[in-house]
């Protein structure tokens, strides 16, 4: 398999920080407040590697810097330090190292995300196939039935009406945002997916339809994921293999199965004694 | 009002005309970047076209001709007491209304339909110059959009207006691509007058005094409105229901922008062109 995406040592630090803060964080300390500085280290010497069609787990409790690691790989936000080697079409990009157009050209063209509050990932002042055109736009297409009959069609992929594509987003049910979410995320068939909790917050038949349809897309595009839940539920059905972090850490790593089946960190094992 | 009186040739001081004039050289070297400048006290309220104005003292010397239009009309109040406010401070310049005497041409709202020579100077007054500002509040982020000419979000807001009305809905301020980068506010003209912008031979210039910006359009650039492939743009047509261009009551023109009213003794509808300096050249050349 081929690697897509090779993380090493991100590390992201809100505050002013001090040499101290790493020592005294984390899982040991149990705490991701540094005592010295006052600094929230959400994120720290985070390593791991994705492959080509795979989809990676990170489950964790709130605050334990799951999502982060997944925002500071989006350009949403800077990391504090680390490296992130994306490979594409035979290149290389060095993810913190380009310059904001690029990086921005790749969130672009080449990333997708989906976020657990659709208010995060929709423009809920315009349509839904706007939304889905935005997106199309950002990518350089320019030409309007083209975009209008790649919205619907991706709408419909996502069994979301196609009748209602121009209806504004609040008119949905949250689980039709969210699916208008992946469709938008899915517009440029991104070879990257970043899903940040998508179905936190939806009833549980929802749920199993999201995910279902996750998986589909998975296999149809061969897209890799990565998938931040703190729902071991939504891992044991997406993920091959997990990472769990707690304090900023990843503190347990591996194939999804035996973590679920033979967990080695005393967190890893109270939390799934806690969900069975 | 004399220098003796202690006022300046052209009202500001010279320090404030230099740095107008060191923003417009940046402005044309930067096709469509909007400069900041500091935007003087003018003796007229902000919103009255002060940003035009203080471009236009800055850049008049004397022996100079010039033509203030609002509306296309040399004669409405705005450029009534802007043109008689110049005269009052820049002793020894030549007022015209029309197009062919004027070296610099002050104008809201329209572009006139003569054709502008390259020796000749077109000034806009401009009341919002962000074409971002409908679709983006923080200036900060429409900082970064312009920086990366980023502007899928105006296109959605054309996008949008195709699934709801069938048609793009903007009449006047149309999204303006200068030279493949910059999307510029070409301050309210009609669309009729974007097309005039795209290699323009005169040197356009405009200004913003409220919000304090001026930007340009150098001679010779490539000035695009945005649109998509398979839906160009347009301008207006002019046509009654039968599809037969309107001709001004007038002169009878009917290749010129012309304005609707209503004849207030008969009731009808009547249509003129909006350039007044365009139709009375038309009606002469006709006697």
């Amino acid at each position: 398999m081929r690697k897509i995406l090779e993380v090493e040592g991100l590390s992201k630090v809100y505050g002013s920080g001090c040499p101290e803060c790493f020592r005294l964080t984390g899982p040991d300390m149990d705490t991701n407040i540094c005592p010295r500085c006052g600094s929230v280290v959400a994120a720290h010497d985070l390593t791991f590697d994705l492959f080509e069609g795979e989809i990676l787990g990170i489950i964790g409790e709130s605050g334990s810097g799951k999502s982060t690691a997944v925002k500071c790989l989006y350009f949403d936000q800077p990391p504090s330090s680390g490296r992130a080697l994306f490979h594409d079409q035979g290149e290389q990009h060095d993810l913190f190292q380009i310059n904001r157009a690029k990086q921005r050209q790749l969130a672009n063209h080449r990333f997708g995300m989906v976020y657990q509050n659709p208010h995060l990932g929709l423009n809920f002042g315009i349509s839904a196939g706007g939304n889905i055109a935005e997106r199309l736009l950002m990518s350089g297409a320019r030409h309007y039935s083209d975009i209008r009959l790649r919205a619907r069609t991706l709408l419909e992929r996502t069994e979301v009406l196609g009748e209602r594509m121009d209806e504004l987003p609040k008119n949905f049910s949250g689980g039709m945002q969210q699916r208008v979410q992946i469709a938008k995320a899915l517009a440029i068939e991104p070879p990257l997916l970043f899903l940040d909790e998508i179905t936190t917050g939806l009833d549980l038949s929802v749920q199993a339809a999201i995910l279902d349809l996750i998986l589909e897309i998975q296999q149809e595009l061969n897209t890799s994921m990565i998938v931040v839940t703190h729902d071991l539920g939504v891992i044991r059905l997406l993920a091959g293999r997990t990472m769990v972090m707690k304090y900023g850490r990843i503190i347990e790593s591996g194939l999804t199965d035996q973590i679920l089946e033979d967990p080695q960190h005393a967190y890893t094992q109270r939390l799934v004694a806690s969900s069975l | 009002m004399s220098p003796a009186a202690g006022y300046n040739f052209g009202f500001l001081d010279e320090y404030a005309k230099k740095e107008i004039r060191r923003a417009t050289l940046k402005a044309v070297a930067i096709p469509g970047y909007q400069v900041p400048y500091s935007s003087r006290e003018m003796p007229m309220g902000r919103g009255f076209g002060t940003g035009g104005l203080q471009l236009t003292l800055a850049l008049i010397g004397a022996g100079e001709t010039l033509k203030v239009i609002d509306q296309g009309s040399d004669d409405s109040v705005n450029a009534v007491n802007l043109r008689s406010f110049i005269e009052m401070t820049c002793p020894g310049i030549d007022t015209t209304t029309s197009v062919d005497e004027a070296d610099l041409i002050q104008s809201r709202h329209r572009i006139p339909e003569k054709p502008l020579r390259e020796d000749q100077l077109l000034v806009l007054q401009v009341p919002y110059p962000d074409p971002l500002v409908i679709v983006e509040p923080s200036e900060d982020k429409r900082k970064v959009q312009h920086g990366e000419a980023d502007y899928s979000r105006l296109l959605v807001k054309l996008y949008e207006d195709l699934v709801h009305f069938g048609e793009i809905t903007i009449s006047h301020r149309y999204p303006t691509r200068i030279n493949d980068h910059y999307v510029i506010d070409p301050s309210p003209i009609p669309r009729w007058d974007v097309p005039k912008i795209h290699q323009s031979k005169a040197l356009i210039l405009l200004g913003a005094g409220r919000e304090k910006k001026i930007y340009a359009v150098p001679p010779y650039c490539k000035a695009e409105p945005l649109a998509f492939d398979d839906v160009p743009f347009r301008v207006e047509d002019f046509c009654d229901e039968q599809g037969v261009r309107r001709a001004c009551t007038r002169c009878g023109c009917t290749t010129s922008f012309l304005d609707e009213f209503v004849d207030s003794t008969c009731g009808e509808k009547i249509y003129q062109c909006s350039d007044s300096d365009w139709c009375d050249e038309v009606m002469g050349e006709q006697s």
